[in-house]
Parts: C-alpha cells; structure tokens; sequence
C-alpha cells in the first residue's frame, strides 16, 4: 500500500470558506489557488491560502490553468510567510468534487489537490487527493478544519 | 560547467528532499539527464515515455523559459541556474480511477 493512503489534510479554521467562496465567486467558471502550509512529521497543515485567476480563457468552466509565473509567485509568497506551496485548489461547477482524467494528467506528486464542487452557483462537496507516486491514481485524502496554529 | 539545479518541491520526495543538485553539464538536456541519473525516480516525472519533457514542466535557465531558447539544446555556462516549475493545470467533467 502507498504512503498515500490515510493521509490527511489539516485546514486552518477560514479556508475552508474561503475556498468555498472562492468558488462560488467564480462561478460558472472554474476557480484556483495555491495552499500554503506546512509538512512536519507526516503532518500536513495549510494555513492561508493565495487566489489566482483561472488562466483558461478559452474553457473556463470545465478547465483551469496557471502560468509558471502564477506558481513562481505563489512560491514567493509561501516563502515570505517561511511556508511551503503543499498543494493546489480549483472548482468543478456543476460536477462532482472528483478528479478528472485532466486533472490526472496534469497533477504532480505530494501535492494536496482539493476539489470544491459548485451546484447551481453553490458550493457543496470538498474533496482532497493526493497523486500516486506511479501517477496511475488519484488517492482520497481526508480534510480536518482546525483552529489556526499559534504563530 | 557547474550548474545549480533547484529540484520543486513535489519532486523533492525522490531526491532525498533535497533543493537542487550541482552538476557537470554543457547543455539544459545533459544536466536534467544528470539529475534523472542522480535520482532515477524524477525521470517518469519529468519525461515523457517517449523520452521528450512533459508538456506541463516548465524549465528555465536563470529567468528564461528553454522553450524560447533551445529547449533542450539549450547551451548552459559556468553558475547557470536552472529550475523546474511545476504548469499546474485541471478542471472537471471527465472522472478517473481513484483508489
């Protein structure tokens, strides 16, 4: 069994909403973001989080994409706060918070992947995934809302 | 030429977490070879199976993006940094296996 499995994903208390609001916000086109945090110790904690416009003029609703420049930035940011980018967020407007085949094909290793799925313009499901180390599969990961660390 | 290559952070996980790797190369294709020869696990990461660089991998030397270079043939000089930035990309609609 990978490493993947059982892994967790701690969410200060805020992002959660905030990334739900992001969503609907965006609505009926896909939103993004990054997820800065922390990894210690096998435990992943993201505490605050970077909006980003969806690059994917072309489909919007059922794509998103960011420019190396939006990553290298977003990089910038997480070292700022003395974090790390642990992971990616986006919507899926009116489908299910489940990875696509696209979203497959295009996701990175370690990352943390969370799904927000917006029903008519509501955001219901959020989901988190972590890519296989063969970059066969998706692997749930579950998400914890916590109180936000002490600084 | 002694180049400096900064390994993401996704990909730190096969290189024994490490930042980046100093490597002996002339060109971008002989220090990412080096670096897949280092750590032979970056490679279907970083690789197509065909052998060509992933289409969601971008690789720069110091600011410039090889793409508007050489791509690989990209000729690299004593102190060049080269980093790998992830393309991040998805959306909906088609699912897949998960596990």
């Amino acid at each position: 069994m990978s490493e993947e499995h059982n892994v967790r994903l701690e969410l200060a208390a805020g992002l959660a909403e905030e990334i739900r609001a992001h969503g609907q916000r965006a609505y009926p086109h896909e939103c993004c973001g990054a997820i800065l945090g922390r990894e210690s110790e096998g435990l992943r904690e993201a505490l605050s989080l970077r909006q980003l416009p969806n690059r994917r003029e072309d489909s919007p609703s059922n794509r998103f994409s960011l420019t190396a420049e939006d990553v290298l930035g977003a990089e910038q940011a997480a070292r700022e706060q003395n974090l790390e980018v642990i992971g990616w967020y986006h919507s899926h407007p009116n489908h299910p918070a489940r990875p696509s085949e696209y979203d497959r094909e295009h996701a990175w290793p370690w990352y943390s992947y969370v799904i927000v799925s917006v029903v008519n313009g509501v955001a219901v499901e959020m989901t988190s995934w972590r890519l296989a180390d063969d970059r066969a599969v998706f692997s749930p990961e579950q998400i914890q809302i916590r109180a936000r660390a002490a600084a | 030429m002694a180049v400096k290559v900064i390994i993401p952070t996704p990909l730190r996980t096969y290189a024994q977490r490490r930042e980046f790797a100093e490597l002996e190369a002339r060109t971008v294709g002989e220090a990412l070879g080096g670096l897949t020869s280092l750590y032979a696990e970056l490679r279907k990461h970083l690789y197509t199976d065909e052998g060509h660089i992933r289409s969601f991998v971008n690789v720069y030397v110091n600011d410039d993006d090889i793409r508007y270079l050489a791509n690989e043939n990209t000729p690299i000089k004593d102190g060049d940094t080269i980093s790998i930035v992830p393309s991040i990309a998805g959306g909906g609609r088609e699912f897949v296996r998960v596990c």
